[in-house]
């Protein structure tokens, strides 16, 4: 009988051993773990969370909405819940909240803002005991559309703590009446806007592809002094800050800037191009931000290449073209992937070079999460929007992951 | 590139001169806005583009006015003393986390390593709008919206993948049986690091520190979420700048900026020198 070499007592110890040296190494991860989960994965947690969590018109109207939730929707509401809406609408107008209010209404019912801000007006001055008694003609009497069942429709929809209607509207999607999910008629925006960025994104990464490809290879081909001579000039725009490029471009585009200047002085233009503040500078300056991102991969796998393949394809008999499309090029398809993919996720989720350069028609669906963010203040559809960005880039990462080798990459 | 092969055929050569001449071209594309920015820095006019004097190399068409801007006006000399100390804590503050953490994941015993790697990684991969939003909505529960706490706290988040890269790289080459050697000896953990692990490393901490301090002080999206009016940055006040006037002070600024960036490059390449020198 074969006996284990080690008898129980020395395996308990090794264990043991072995858990105080997980312990020990896990003990070095855990406080920037711990500062992470606060600091980053919280947040971020947050972010999805508001995306289906919304609130805030539950906490402004709580009873109306509760008995809201209890409405059929077949008739006009009965009387008894007009009053309520009176009652808690004149206490946001006292508080000076029913503009928030009509904010978020509006929302689902383009319109009524200004319904709800002129029927709070008019109820603040009416005394709690007579709305009471009969709210629900101030109510009507104020506005006739209270009269309409669109209004309360409206606000039960707003009434709602979990909803998924801010994602269905990042789809350009929407309920009806019977609760069936169909496409929006009146407007197609954010579904343009992703197809947009999209469209962008392979024009970008398309524009570096061919520009990095080239100057990658004739790098990895030139003598190692040469090469470390003009690598600099790759690696000192990719290491000067975003706004300085940003700002060096706005200075080359302008209608009187040096490109426009040039051109008039050459007389090979009699007006200045429109060059600034719209999709062409857009991709004009994405794509020189991202260019050496498309290179350092490139380069890296070119770099390992040993040249005798070439030679010995060429000695063998084939033709340039024929060398290149059959052992040369797919030889660098991993740095090719990796580039592709990375400046094709940055610039999808890129914002502020579109914000400053892109004027109204370079916006890309990162700045119209920050428009809802700071202007509309529509956070919840930010949110989603958000989230649905989050998600696809995720997937696209993890593409990236299977892909690529990122110990490779030479970034000084 | 004069001498070519003697076997390579006259069309090979045609293909190599353009290519060069195309690889010099997209250089050149790389180049442009820097070589633009840094003379039009010296324009004596308010103007983003080469005046005549300045084309014929007339002195008085060039001066430090834009320079002297910068360094007299009150609102950028708080946002340079702003980015530097946000810069200063968060990249602190990412490396001793980051390298204490790098540390436990390089050991053959640290459990669920692709995870908590993947954890760590993230605040590189997450698009800065998205980072921006979820933050503002959090830090706003704890009052941070608006204080450096907050925007030292978002910005060491970011620089986390750096010095999590840098130190992990630096300690893959790191030989485990010299710490192990201190140990037997008699150091303590403690000791065996830092006279022992740590100057070996330095190189890999040190670079790591660098990327994250220039992320923070190149950083604009979260700044402009979560800084309030105090918090001004130099890349807010740029950003700001280029949306209401713009004035050539921010080609100054932008020139001061590439040279640090000349300056931090050199520093990342003599430091890479050191580590593959022993």
């Amino acid at each position: 009988m074969k006996r284990s070499t080690l008898s129980s007592d020395e395996k308990a110890a090794a264990r043991a051993e072995l858990r105080h040296h997980q312990w020990l190494a896990f003990s070095l991860v855990l406080p920037l773990l711990c500062f992470l989960l606060f600091s980053f994965i919280a947040p971020i947690s947050t972010l999805l969370l508001r995306s289906v969590y919304h609130p805030n018109v539950q906490q402004l109207i709580p009873h109306t909405i509760a008995l809201l939730n209890e409405w059929d929707g077949h008739d006009l509401p009965n009387n008894n819940l007009m009053i309520q809406m009176a009652i808690e609408l004149k206490k946001l107008a006292k508080q000076r909240e029913a503009g928030e209010l009509a904010q978020e209404i509006n929302r689902n019912l383009a319109g009524s803002a200004s319904q709800i801000k002129i029927t709070a007006r008019q109820l603040r001055q009416i005394d709690d005991a007579i709305l009471m008694h009969k709210g629900q003609t101030y109510l009507q009497d104020a506005h006739p559309a209270w009269r309409d069942k669109a209004i309360w429709f409206a606000i039960k929809k707003a009434g709602q703590v979990f909803t998924d209607q801010y994602y269905l509207t990042a789809l350009d999607l929407e309920k009806n009446a019977q609760g069936k999910i169909q496409s929006r008629q009146d407007i197609n925006l954010y579904i343009a806007l992703f197809l947009k960025t999209l469209k962008m994104a392979f024009i970008v990464t398309g524009l570096t592809l061919i520009l990095g490809y080239p100057l990658a290879y004739y790098l990895a081909s030139a003598p190692a002094r040469t090469a470390n001579v003009l690598f600099i000039f790759v690696l000192l725009p990719f290491w000067t800050s975003i706004l300085v490029r940003t700002t060096a471009w706005i200075a080359l585009l302008q209608t009187n800037g040096v490109i426009n200047a040039s051109l008039l002085w050459l007389d090979i233009i009699k007006q200045p191009l429109p060059l600034l503040y719209n999709q062409f500078s857009t991709i004009i300056v994405m794509t020189h931000i991202l260019l050496p991102l498309m290179i350092l991969p490139l380069y890296a796998v070119m770099k390992s290449i040993d040249p005798c393949y070439v030679r010995a394809a060429g000695s063998l008999g084939a033709k340039p073209v024929r060398i290149f499309l059959t052992v040369y090029f797919p030889m660098t398809l991993s740095g090719l992937s990796a580039g592709i993919l990375l400046v094709f996720i940055l610039f999808i989720g890129y914002f502020i070079t579109p914000a400053l350069v892109g004027g109204t028609d370079g916006q890309l669906i990162s700045n119209i999460i920050a428009f809802h963010m700071q202007k509309s203040n529509n956070w919840a559809l930010a949110s989603a929007l958000g989230a649905l960005l989050l998600l696809f880039i995720i997937v696209l990462y993890w593409l990236f992951d299977r892909l690529t080798d990122p110990n490779k990459l030479k970034l000084v | 590139m004069s001498s070519f092969p003697s076997y390579y055929t006259i069309s090979h050569k045609i293909s190599f001169v353009l290519l060069k001449l195309f690889a010099f071209l997209v250089l050149f594309f790389l180049m442009l806005p820097l070589l633009i920015v840094i003379p039009l820095s010296f324009n004596i006019e308010p103007y983003f583009s080469f005046t005549q004097g300045m084309l014929k190399l007339d002195p008085n068409a060039y001066s430090l006015k834009w320079y002297h801007a910068f360094f007299s006006t009150p609102i950028w000399l708080t946002a340079i003393k702003n980015s530097l100390f946000i810069a200063t804590a968060s990249a602190l503050l990412a490396t001793t986390l980051g390298t204490l953490a790098a540390l436990g994941l390089s050991a053959n015993t640290m459990p669920f390593k692709r995870f908590i790697m993947a954890i760590f990684l993230s605040p590189m991969i997450v698009p800065l709008i998205i980072t921006a939003a979820g933050m503002f909505f959090f830090y706003a529960k704890f009052n941070l919206v608006g204080t450096y706490l907050g925007l030292i706290l978002a910005h060491t988040s970011l620089g986390i993948p750096f010095v999590i890269i840098t130190v992990c790289a630096s300690l893959k080459s790191f030989d485990q049986n010299l710490y192990n050697a201190a140990r037997l000896c008699g150091a303590s953990p403690i000791r065996a690091f830092f006279n022992i692990t740590f100057p070996l490393i330095k190189p890999g901490i040190l670079s790591g520190a660098l990327f994250a301090f220039v992320t923070s002080l190149d950083e604009i999206v979260l700044v402009l979420f979560l800084a309030g009016p105090e918090q001004r940055t130099i890349p807010r006040q740029m950003f700001s700048g280029l949306r209401e006037q713009i004035n050539p002070t921010i080609l100054a600024v932008s020139t001061l900026l590439t040279l640090m960036t000349i300056l931090l490059l050199i520093s990342l390449s003599l430091l890479r020198r050191n580590e593959k020198a022993p």
